[in-house]
This record gives structure tokens, C-alpha cells and sequence, in this order.
């Protein structure tokens, strides 16, 4: 199985007419995702790559039963694009768009959370059930997503989204395939963290281990630490920690807009030993992750 | 984006929140006449985007115009981390009863707005952090009034106070909203023996990627090319290059005293580069992030500035397993930027590793300059691991 997707899903893309969405529809009906509806305001009537384009969610609705829907549209467009999914009962959302305005966010995570409804993201590359689907753009065209993901017992969730097709990558070389991949987004505050979806893999049957790709910032690995040592994981879990040798340089603002260390809250180095703390088996190189991965699995079984 | 004191302050008083009758100077003799005109002792304090200025020598109390005057020369005449202190606030000197601390900003790990409130505030108010209320709120409807009175009561106000301080928190709360603010702090908001309250310091921090929101303030304040960091000729020289074209992400260029100049990206990919070199007893000449899919001539020209560094002349490509970034494009453009600088690509570019779209034709250009290409097989650190062993 995978989590929040498999390959029935279908799919809706709000700013389907959009550059980018165009490019990622094409490349994801290749890789065999149910992209059935898209939405531009003033486009309605129109198609992009055979994908019928509504002017509102609700005349998309009317005609499609959609379960996702994915949001590339504009920064100053992506509150309302959000609130007229979560109104209109769309269980998930992943959204892609980068620059949101953090109130925003906050505010459209408050109204998705009122409707029981899921954000991925913003600013991420999406999610990947490998050989299923893919909302998003992870990976790129279908056949290098198809060489760099591959289906198998890995769980992925990053903070980086080309560090999640980096990472498939090296499990994939390595003969192990992955569940399901999700690019949680780079943003401070994001929809579902690390935190949200551990209980989902953790459900998922076919889930074995999961990958972790942290960046520095926040608090979210601290408290799944913390979560762990409470209430340990029947996964086992792998981190890899990004820019803890970087850490040394103070006062420098490195990666993502949610990349900045102040002191030793959020520095890399805490969060990695809180993880190790827990149980989490943290790589000291990338190249390390495999090898930890089989590990970890040959002590499952 | 952090907004200097004198412009926060007039965000303030705008908003009816009460701050020190003061002005904003920029020269000794504006200085001295803002002293003479509010006839009392001022305080001068340096407009620069720091933290803790009084310790670093940017806050002086004068008694007179004249001490006023000379102070204020003395103040222009500083530069506190790595900041030319170019203006001053001249305010007058108020009598502090007792200084408390109100916070707005966003809690990342609950998703949401948060306000904090301290009756015993000042320098070190992180320090005494079971002395702060905290309270969540939507940013859903605006900030209602009766927030600012519950966690007034909470922190144990009463009477006039707890109006008084209950209705400044909602003044703030507000503010906070409608300025896409994603930090507004007072501290130290002070109480005076008469019952008062005046903001003596304000930290206010504008959600950059909200600014299409807030034109008025951009061009009011200037804020289009302010830096939050004092920047190197260096990086000024990336930020050009990078402003060109719109292609690709290639700005973001650190100067570190290294030699390996570094072309790396995106975030994630950059950062454990970066990490692999230190780790591996590597010296970086720059940090970077490329991504998107830069143009040729970005590429060059940003491969150039890196080697004109002094001590620098090899240069390492690291990206991640890329989606649309043309590896081809990239590879074209650090050979083009090699060769510009007098430089041989066989020799000088140690590393270079862009897998994904567009490969076999960087891998056929490489292969024409002898450049030593790796693929997704090798991983970031083991490409790293390779550089610092042929350097040896």
C-alpha cells in the first residue's frame, strides 16, 4: 500500500493552465496519475494535454469525483484556491507554489484543519506513491521519475524536495524501493510535518522503514523525538541531518526560508542527537542511508 | 524583512500605539536641535537591524544639546556588526517604572499565531520564560479585542492597568495581522508611575514573500534592495549577476576564506555539500544554491566571480538528482566561465555532478574538456570524498 494516495486516486489541478502545472500534467498522465479535472478561473471550456479546464471547483465537481487536488497557482492566489477546495469538501491538498505569505498559510491550514481536510506543503514538490501515482512534480519527466523511484517497503518524508528524489535514488540503486515519498515543503510552517504523518505510515502495512531528510529550523524534529521516546515506532527510522557542519558558521541564513539557525534552538546538531536520542538511526553521510536502511530491515524480519 | 526602529515606531504611532516623543536624524547638528527643542536628557540610539545594540555601544543617553550633539558623532562615526551606522533616533529619556514584554509571532511547530506577554520584560526576557503568557489565535477574523484583555488578566493585571495594557496588546494584535508582520515585539513596553504605557524598543519583522501586499511600505521605507545582512562586494556582484535573468536561482553567494570554489544546489542539496566538504578536512570558498534552470550566461558569469577570489582556482559542480534543471546548460556555462578566467577545464573543474534531465549531453561536453563527470551512482559525499583525495 502507500499513504494518503494509491492508484485509483483522482486527481484535480487548480492553475492547470499555469507553465509549470502544464509541464507536470503532461509529465504525470505519462507516469500513469488520474489527472481528471483542472481549474482556471476565465480558461473554463479549454483543455491542457486532453484534461478538461473548469472556471470553479465546483463545475469540475459537478462533472468529476476528484480525492486530491493540486495547487500551482500564483502566491497571492493560493489562500483562495484553497479555501475553495476546502469548501467544496476536497480531502487533500497538496500545493505547490512557493512564496505564500505565512499568514496565509496559517489561516488556510486553520480552515483545512475546521474541515478535516490535509495540506501538503506549500513550496514542495508534492508526493509519489512509486508506480502509482505522483501529485506533484517529484522526480520530473515519467521516465526519470520512473528510474529514480521505484515501489518497495522505504517510507520518504524531506523537508527538501530535491533531496526526496535524491534519496529514492539511492535506495532505488540500492535495490530498495519506496512506499510512498512525500516533499513536505521548505516553508517554517507547512501543512503535514514529519510528526503528521508518521501515524500514517506507521498504519501502512506495507511500510517497513522511513527515511527522514531534515533541514535546520523549527522545532518538529525535537517534539517527534520526543513523541519516540514516549511511544516508540513499530518502524524503524533513519534521519539524515543537513548542515550540521554548515551550523558552524553563525549568523549565516542557509537553504530554505525555514533554514535559520538561531543559537542552538533548531541547530542541526540538537535536533540530531535529540533524534539519535530517540532511537532514530542518524546517517553521518547520505551514502550511509542504504546500508542503514537494509540494517534496519534484516532486524525486522 | 526587519524594519529599522524609527520606521517600526512610526508603524506605531500611526496605529496609536504611544512611543517617546523623538525624531530621525541623520547628522550631529540634527541632533543637538532635537535635544534643545524636547528640552529634556535624550536617549540617541543607532538605527542599524541589530539585536542588543546597547551592548554593542549603539545606545547613549545625553544630559544637554551639546552632549547631544557629540554623541551623536561619536554614534555615526560606528559600525556595529558589520553595520555603517548611517541614522539615529534622538528620543526623549523616560522614567521607567516597570518594563513588560509583548510579543506577536507565528509558533512553526502548532501551525499558528501566537502572542506572549511578560510583566517582567527587558534584556534577557527569553531567559525568564515561566514569567511569559502564551495564547494561540486564529488569523482568521482579525484580532478580537477581548484577546488582549484575557491575557492582560492572565498575567494577573487588574483595574486600569489590565484596560490599559489589554487594549495596546489588541492595538499590536491588530497591527501584527495587517502588516503580514511574522514578528512584533515590544520589549520594553514600559509602565510609568502615572500609569502610562510607552514602547521604548520595538523589533518588526514583515513577512517577505507578503510585500506584494504592502507597496505603500516598500516604497515609503525603500525596501526593495534593503539587505538583512551587511553584504560583501562579493555577494553584491552575485545579486547582480543573479538579477540579469530571471532563469534559475543562482544567487545566494557566501564568501568563505577556503579554496574549492563551489557551484551547489538546490537548499537541501547545498547544505549537505557544503557539510561533506567541511567533514571531509575540505576548504569552500563560497557557499551557493543553484536551481530552477539558469542560464548559460549566469552560469559563466557566476563561475568567474567565484575564481577571482583570491586563492581560488578550482571549482566543484554538486547538485542533487535533478527534475528540470538542463545539466547541459550548467556544464556549458562553468566551462565557458573556466575558460573566460584563463583557466583549463581539465584541470580546474575537479568535480562535476548534475544527474537527472538532460545528462548524456553534459556528459558529452565534459567528456570533450576532460572534466571528471559523475552520475547519480556516486553519491554527494563520495563525489566530495573524491575531490579532497585527488587534492592530496
Amino acid at each position: 500500500m502507500s499513504i494518503l494516495v494509491d492508484e485509483n486516486t483522482t486527481i484535480l489541478v487548480q492553475g492547470i493552465t499555469g507553465r509549470e502545472a502544464s509541464t507536470f500534467v503532461a509529465e504525470s498522465l505519462a507516469y500513469g496519475a488520474k489527472i481528471v479535472a483542472g481549474v482556471t478561473p476565465g480558461k473554463g471550456g479549454s483543455s491542457v494535454h486532453d484534461v478538461p479546464v473548469y472556471d470553479s471547483v465546483a463545475q469540475a465537481l459537478a462533472d468529476y469525483r476528484c480525492d486530491a487536488t493540486i495547487i500551482s497557482v500564483p502566491p497571492p492566489f493560493v489562500l483562495d484556491a484553497a479555501e475553495e477546495a476546502v469548501d467544496h469538501g476536497l480531502p487533500l491538498l497538496v500545493i505547490v507554489t512557493e512564496r505564500v505569505p505565512r499568514r496565509d498559510v496559517v489561516r488556510l491550514l486553520e480552515q483545512a484543519d475546521a474541515a478535516g481536510a490535509r495540506v501538503i506543503g506549500p513550496n514542495c514538490l508534492g508526493l509519489i506513491a512509486p508506480g502509482k501515482t505522483r501529485l506533484g512534480m517529484a522526480g520530473g519527466n515519467a521516465e526519470a521519475t520512473r528510474r529514480a523511484y521505484t515501489p518497495g517497503p522505504v517510507g520518504i518524508i524531506s523537508r527538501s524536495g530535491g533531496m526526496t528524489t535524491e534519496i529514492a535514488s539511492l535506495l532505488s540503486q540500492a535495490g530498495l524501493g519506496q512506499s510512498t515519498a512525500v516533499s513536505i515543503g521548505g516553508d517554517p510552517i507547512v501543512g503535514a510535518n514529519a510528526l503528521d504523518l508518521l501515524p500514517l505510515f506507521e498504519a501502512d502495512p506495507e511500510t517497513k522503514a522511513l527515511v527522514l531528510f531534515v533541514e535546520p529550523g523549527g522545532n518538529v524534529e525535537e517534539r517527534l523525538a520526543q513523541r519516540l521516546a514516549e511511544r516508540p515506532s513499530r518502524l524503524p527510522i533513519i534521519a539524515f541531518v543537513a548542515g550540521r557542519f554548515a551550523d558552524r558558521i553563525q549568523g549565516v541564513r542557509f537553504g530554505h526560508a525555514g533554514a535559520i539557525v538561531e543559537g542552538n534552538k533548531g541547530s542541526p546538531a540538537h535536533k540530531a542527537a535529540a533524534l539519535q536520542a530517540a532511537g532514530v538511526m542518524v546517517a553521518e553521510q547520505l551514502s550511509q542511508i542504504p546500508a542503514l536502511v537494509r540494517k534496519a530491515l534484516a532486524g525486522e524480519a | 524583512m526587519r524594519l529599522l526602529e524609527w520606521e517600526s515606531k512610526s508603524l506605531l504611532t500611526a496605529a496609536g500605539v504611544p512611543v517617546p516623543a523623538g525624531e530621525h536624524v541623520t547628522d550631529p547638528a540634527a541632533a543637538e536641535a532635537v535635544a534643545r527643542r524636547l528640552g529634556r536628557p535624550v536617549i540617541l540610539k543607532a538605527q542599524i537591524p541589530a539585536s542588543n545594540r546597547h551592548a554593542k555601544g549603539g545606545i547613549r543617553k545625553a544630559d544637554n544639546p551639546t552632549d547631544a550633539g557629540a554623541a551623536a558623532a561619536a554614534l555615526l562615526a560606528l559600525r556595529i556588526d558589520g553595520w555603517p551606522v548611517e541614522s539615529l533616533l534622538v528620543e526623549e529619556a523616560v522614567n521607567v517604572q516597570t518594563e513588560l514584554f509583548i510579543g506577536f509571532t507565528y509558533d512553526n511547530a502548532a501551525k499558528s499565531a501566537a502572542m506572549l506577554l511578560s510583566r517582567r520584560g527587558g534584556s534577557g526576557v527569553e531567559r525568564r520564560a515561566d514569567s511569559v503568557h502564551r495564547r494561540y489565535f486564529s488569523v482568521r477574523d482579525g484580532f478580537p479585542a477581548y484577546l488582549g484583555r484575557e491575557i492582560a488578566a492572565a498575567a494577573g493585571m487588574r483595574g486600569k492597568t489590565l484596560l490599559r495594557v489589554g487594549g495596546l496588546t489588541a492595538a499590536l494584535g491588530k497591527l501584527f495581522l495587517q502588516l503580514d508582520a511574522t514578528l512584533l515585539e515590544t520589549n520594553p513596553l514600559a509602565l510609568l508611575a502615572n500609569g502610562d504605557l510607552v514602547v521604548l524598543d520595538v523589533h518588526l519583522q514583515l513577512d517577505d514573500d507578503a510585500l506584494f501586499r504592502h507597496n505603500d511600505l516598500v516604497e515609503r521605507f525603500q525596501l526593495a534592495d534593503r539587505s538583512q545582512r551587511p553584504r560583501s562586494d562579493f555577494e553584491r556582484e552575485a545579486a547582480a549577476i543573479d538579477a540579469v535573468d530571471h532563469r534559475g536561482v543562482a544567487g545566494r553567494l557566501i564568501p568563505f576564506d577556503g579554496d574549492l570554489g563551489l557551484l551547489i544546489g538546490g537548499g537541501g542539496a547545498s547544505l549537505t555539500a557544503f557539510d561533506a566538504i567541511l567533514a571531509a578536512g575540505g576548504r569552500p570558498a563560497n557557499y551557493c544554491e543553484i536551481g530552477g534552470n539558469p542560464s548559460v550566461w549566469k552560469v559563466k558569469e557566476l563561475t568567474k566571480l567565484i575564481l577571482r577570489q583570491p586563492g581560488v582556482d578550482k571549482i566543484a559542480v554538486i547538485m542533487n538528482v535533478v527534475s528540470n534543471t538542463r545539466a547541459d546548460l550548467i556544464a556549458r556555462g562553468v566551462i565557458k566561465g573556466v575558460i573566460e578566467a584563463g583557466l583549463t577545464p581539465e584541470k580546474h573543474i575537479v568535480a562535476f555532478r548534475v544527474p537527472g534531465a538532460w545528462e548524456a549531453e553534459s556528459r558529452a561536453i565534459l567528456q570533450r574538456y576532460g572534466v571528471p563527470a559523475f552520475g547519480r551512482e556516486t553519491s554527494i559525499d563520495q563525489v566530495v570524498q573524491h575531490i579532497v583525495e585527488a587534492e592530496r
